[in-house]
């Protein structure tokens, strides 16, 4: 080994309260080549690069840059010792131009023309450069997100960043964006950048990076060359053990529609179509899943069918025609029509976060007649109760129907919200990433829930963002990229290999 | 897991920004060469040392419970109610209204009518900032100050103008008709041979607001609309996925609080001055936030702090009447009590928590 | 002729009453801008008006005086950073503590100084503002509009002070301090609302009275709003509300001018009522500082 390494991570640990989101990290990563760091959600990748970023302090260990020992108590001192970082969700003021967020932070002197002059003249050079073309005086809110992306790129290098960190850089690009900022890398890499990548994708893992280190639970397993190691090697790290997850179940027996939806178009507050006249239909004991990248209209699909989100078309809910912009276009509606509705944010949406377990119950089912004492009151004793038998059965731990959500963990969180809506006997669940942020052992159980849920002959709707899980779950897959749906497979008759494409939006016959 | 036991949140940390308000309002006293420890023994003497103190510092007590409720109701929805007094100043013209122009046979049907008149008119007011932050996005506590402004400006019109009796150079109403004049609790607690003092304002309408506080307690937390009110106020987003409509909780919550502040003008208008005068509220609207953050929206909390601020209006009159401090101490003290338990609250929670945590471990 | 006069009369008392407004706007302005909801206007005005009229008393100068109610006023400022941005408590809740931390100390201070019931004594010549002062502060006040707006849109600070406005996120990360950011903002609001209120009791009048401000602070904020939170837009605003102040002065005026009575409350209430429709989005959308009103809580 020639050169110091551009950046070395050694023992840094770091906990919340009783948890400990980082324990005893080390890596080394050498210059002008890209880093994967590879983990599930919650693995404590984000928190180890907010240390290197200075938000956080580390409670032990050290940081080298170029063999230097650094302390980044603040952004600022992670900046002046070269680190630049693309978060996830951009840091950009909206009203201000590409140029004025630029040189925010980074102005030459008091004055702010002479700097917008310099930068501007650095930007067309940076532009040509790494293909970083962006119109310095565009609003960053008439942007696209992939625009955007490339501003926040921009930043860095304009505070002359040598590591260049990304924070699931892809999760919002269209695979052509995401093909872009690749080239972009690649570019960046070849100009001697080190690059780190933070994702919980495989694929692009395996496509840019040259070494990678895998984090599970606050804890770095392993750190090894792209080149010695495969996919499935990689997801056995990630999770810990040889699971590709496999839910028991035996093969639907579908029976009528339940679900028709027909020509729906959606069209959000800000006026961006996100659902683009789809057709779809779920049958009673069967599960469909909407396999697609975030932010391609799954999430303001199940907006609609929830009933908070206004849109055009037909859905008919066992052949009867759902008001989609109506006085009976709300989520009270909805529930009374036999629609369970499990929210992809729980945290946002499915609970209050401050209220009671038994609160929580009765949330969205308030009006339920059993849940009344008389016509004025409701009956709490008897939602305690039934709060208390539903934790019993779905094993929420501690069984304690007065505790706030807040104090329970992510997977029996879900597991009450889960007990909320599929007690309900629903004709139609619909769930969004059911399993985000929950543990192994909850995900099994939440697997096969929603299984014997379909086994009674009901219809579910599931979103997810994680292929594996669609595929696991669902007897058959829609794919959503842009609004649409791009086609519908049967699990036995895909693979991942298809889906991604179509996820892409790519169709057979483009490609 | 919890920072800290839940009856440390809901009563240490309020006693605690209180103990901070009161010694910073001793030093304040200490300042001005006066001794707080005598200021505190005449507040006490004058304010709960005879039923006639006792009158006054209830009647207070009265007013601000109002308020209070109507500022937690609003709080409840996560909407800041700043328009209490507005509108207590158009329940007053409510209750004017109602007085001086229908006929009452005896005063427990004028009470009835009149407190639904004032109910109406303060939520009335109140309705309109409602339905400009709920359709329009209009910020809520920009219109609700605003509002203030206007209600004193109409108020001002009126009483100048076409509710002033002919002849009158006072900006104020005549007097209400004798029908319309409320029992105080002189008589009331003379029906059962306790005595209490005749001069006292003190009246029924103090029955009245402890029942209101009875009403919004279990409207908050026994039925279907207090949990719909209370999931808004938590979150927007979740409300939504519940079927709630924002715009519908926004309205009633307002229209409850606008109507709770209106409602306040049974007891200083109807009972006490028994006609309407300029500028009646005084200030007891804003006092009611102090009221509020002090007794967390709770309302068997907003009992208890309308009562200490009873105590601190009386308390604050007599030491005005006997020392060199004006009743403007009061003023400084309710800042105290809105600074610490409102906008300082972090100040006093976060090392408390801090000490929770640590003895905790000690525990562990 | 005559009618010239008059106007210019009116004109100049527009101007005089403007001045207060039009400090005080911009001191909320700087404060908005920078994402610190300041109702607490008022408050400090009426601070700077007793300290300046106070000190004024004691001293004999009226520039002692002066910095006194900047003292004062930048003192208040100082608890309104402390609970909005150190301890990320309640904007709002914390300028109404403020409001009425003014209104209650000033006259209990009052008291116990002058014991003229709340009151400063009347000030004499060297204890206040001549005409010719008077005259400078209106200028001072004129020339801070342009002021304002170059260093807000010309200068580093401003640029760094309108950003963390909109998003703090977007300034931390930038690797610039947003606490410290935002306490110059807050300051600079202090020192602004400190000649306001020194305006009022050493220039347009003689001394302090009890709650002498009256809404002139929450004229000020409707202003702000009515201004949209630009600079020249507020020059605009004030003087409009100003003249609305000068003219419910002359009810005589304007029943020559337009033929009828128009009531003097009609004209008290007028600006709130414009905010209103403004807020309503009738006249244009008055969109607020993206990050207004909310405490920066440090996130990945």
């Amino acid at each position: 080994m020639t050169q110091a390494p551009a950046l070395e991570l050694k023992g840094i640990s770091k906990s919340f309260g009783p948890v400990q989101a980082n324990k005893d990290i080390s890596i080394s990563v050498q210059p002008g080549t890209v880093h994967g760091i590879i983990g599930e959600n919650g693995a404590g990748k984000s928190t180890l690069m907010s240390i290197l970023y200075g938000f956080y302090k580390a409670d032990a260990g050290e940081i080298f840059i170029s063999g230097q020992k650094t302390q980044i108590p603040d952004s600022q001192a992670a900046i002046s010792a070269g680190i630049g970082m693309v978060f996830q969700h951009f840091k950009l003021v909206e009203n201000f131009t590409v140029l004025e967020n630029v040189v925010l932070g980074a102005e030459d002197g008091a004055m702010l023309r002479p700097s917008l002059a310099k930068a501007r003249k650095l930007l067309t050079k940076l532009a040509d450069e790494y293909e970083l073309n962006v119109d310095p005086d565009a609003k960053i809110e008439d942007l696209g997100v992939g625009m955007q992306q490339r501003v926040e790129i921009l930043k860095a290098l304009y505070r002359q960043a040598d590591i260049l960190i990304l924070d699931e850089p892809t999760g919002v690009l269209t695979p052509a964006e995401a093909d872009h900022l690749f080239r972009i890398l690649e570019n960046l890499r070849a100009e001697g950048k080190t690059i780190i990548l933070i994702t919980h994708k495989l694929r692009e893992i395996m496509e840019i990076t040259d070494t990678v280190s895998v984090m599970r639970r606050g804890e770095m397993t392993a750190t090894v060359k792209t080149s010695d190691t495969s996919p499935e090697e990689l997801a056995e790290l990630m999770v810990g053990r040889k699971v590709l997850l496999r839910v028991d179940k035996k093969p639907a027996e579908p029976g009528v529609p339940v679900l028709e939806i027909a020509n729906l178009t959606m069209v959000d507050s800000d006026g961006v179509t996100r659902v683009k006249g789809i057709d779809l239909n779920v049958r009673a004991g069967e599960v469909v899943g909407i396999a697609g990248v975030a932010g391609n209209g799954q999430s303001e699909l199940l907006e609609v069918l929830g009933g908070y989100a206004t849109a055009t078309g037909t859905i008919r809910l066992n052949g009867e025609e759902l008001d989609l912009t109506g006085k009976h276009s709300d989520g009270q509606s909805r529930r009374n029509k036999g629609i369970a509705h499990v929210p992809e944010d729980r945290q946002r949406e499915g609970l209050i976060m401050d209220f009671s377990a038994w609160e929580n119950t009765a949330f969205g089912y308030h009006h339920d007649p059993k849940y009344q004492r008389n016509a004025l009151f409701m009956d709490n004793a008897a939602i305690k109760k039934d709060t208390q038998e539903k934790m019993d059965r779905f094993d929420v731990r501690p069984p304690d129907p007065n505790l706030a959500a807040k104090n329970f963990s992510g997977g029996n969180q879900q597991k009450i919200v889960l007990a909320r809506e599929i007690e309900r006997n629903p004709e139609l669940l619909l769930i969004g990433q059911p399993t985000r942020g929950v543990d192994i052992g909850a995900i099994e159980f939440i697997h096969q829930q929603i299984v014997a849920l379909r086994d009674q002959g009901k219809a579910i709707l599931l979103v997810s963002v994680e292929l594996e899980e669609i595929l696991a779950l669902s007897d058959r897959i829609a794919v959503m990229f842009d609004g649409q749906i791009m086609g519908e497979r049967m699990p036995a008759d895909t693979d991942e290999k298809e889906l991604g494409l179509l996820m892409a939006g790519v169709t057979e016959g483009a490609a | 897991m919890e920072k800290m036991p839940k009856w440390a949140d809901v009563v240490l940390v309020p006693i605690i920004s209180l103990l901070l308000a009161a010694i910073l309002s001793a030093i304040v006293i200490a300042a001005i060469g006066e001794s707080p420890w005598a200021a505190l023994k005449l507040m006490v003497e004058g304010s709960l040392g005879s039923t006639y103190g006792w009158g006054y510092t209830l009647y207070y007590a009265t007013n601000f419970m109002f308020t209070g409720l109507a500022v937690a109701v609003a709080f409840h929805a996560r909407m800041f109610n700043i328009g209490g007094e507005g509108q207590a100043a158009l329940g007053g013209l409510g209750v004017a209204l109602v007085c001086m122009f229908i006929p009452f046979p005896h005063w427990s049907i004028a009470l009835l009518v009149a407190a639904i008149a004032a109910g109406l008119f303060g939520a009335v007011w109140a309705a309109i900032p409602a339905y400009l932050q709920a359709r329009r996005g209009s910020h809520i506590v920009i219109t609700t100050i605003m509002f203030n402004f206007i209600a004193s400006a109409l108020l001002n019109f009126l009483l100048i103008g076409a509710l002033k009796p002919k002849g009158s150079m006072e900006p104020a109403t005549g007097k209400f008709p004798e029908t319309t004049h409320l029992p105080t609790l002189h008589d009331i607690l003379g029906v059962i041979g306790i005595p209490f003092s005749k001069a006292a304002p003190v009246n029924v309408s103090f029955i009245i607001a402890i029942l209101a506080c009875v009403v919004v307690w279990a409207l908050i937390w026994k039925t279907r609309l207090g949990l719909e009110i209370r999931s808004y106020g938590e979150s927007e987003p979740g409300a939504k996925y519940a079927g709630i409509s924002p715009f519908k909780i926004i309205m009633i919550s307002m229209f409850i609080s606008g109507g709770l502040a209106g409602m306040m003008a049974i007891n200083n208008v109807m009972g006490e001055a028994e006609r309407l005068v300029l500028n009646s509220v005084e200030g007891a609207g804003f006092i009611g936030i102090a009221v509020a953050l002090m007794g967390r929206s709770h309302p068997f909390g907003v009992f208890l702090a309308a009562i200490l601020f009873g105590f601190l209006y009386q308390g604050g009159a007599e030491l005005a009447l006997w020392t060199s401090i004006p009743r403007e101490l009061i003023i400084v003290i309710q800042a105290l009590v809105i600074l610490f338990t409102g906008a300082l609250d972090n100040m006093v929670r976060t090392p408390l928590e801090a000490v929770f945590l640590s003895l905790r471990k000690k525990g562990a | 002729m005559e009618s010239l006069t008059i106007l210019l009369e009116v004109f100049n008392s527009s101007l005089r009453l403007a001045t207060p407004l039009l400090l005080a706007c911009l001191a909320g302005l700087f404060s908005e801008r920078a994402g610190i909801f300041d109702i607490g206007l008022e408050g400090k005005m009426l601070a700077a008006a007793f300290f300046s009229a106070a000190i004024a008393a004691v001293t004999g100068s009226v520039w002692i005086g002066l910095l006194a109610g900047i003292g004062a006023s930048l003192a208040l400022a100082g608890i309104h950073g402390l609970a909005s941005i150190t301890f990320r408590g309640d904007q709002l809740i914390s300028g109404v503590a403020i409001n009425f931390l003014a209104a209650g100390l000033t006259v209990l201070i009052a008291q116990s100084w002058f014991q003229q019931g709340g009151r400063t004594p009347s000030l004499g010549d060297g204890a206040r503002f001549g005409p010719l002062g008077s005259q400078i502060f209106i200028y001072v006040a004129l020339m801070t509009v342009p002021a304002s707006w170059w260093v807000l849109f010309r200068t580093r600070f401003g640029l760094r002070l309108r950003a963390v406005g909109e998003n703090p996120a977007a300034v931390d990360t930038a690797g610039v301090n947003v606490v410290r950011l935002r306490f110059a903002a807050v300051a600079i609001c202090g020192v602004l609302c400190g000649i306001a209120g020194a305006y009022l009791s050493t220039a347009l009048q003689a001394g302090f009275v009890k709650d002498m401000t009256a809404g002139r602070g929450f004229i000020a904020l409707a202003a702000l709003i009515f201004a949209k939170w630009r600079p020249w837009h507020a020059l605009g605003a004030c003087f409009l509300f100003g003249f609305l102040q000068a003219i419910s002065l002359r009810p005589d005026l304007i029943e020559a001018v337009i033929g009828f009575k128009v009531q003097v409350q009609l004209l008290d209430a007028l600006p709130y009522i414009l905010t209103v429709v403004i807020l309503a989005g009738f006249v244009g959308s008055a969109i607020p500082p993206r990050a207004g009103g909310a405490p920066y809580v440090k996130e990945r």
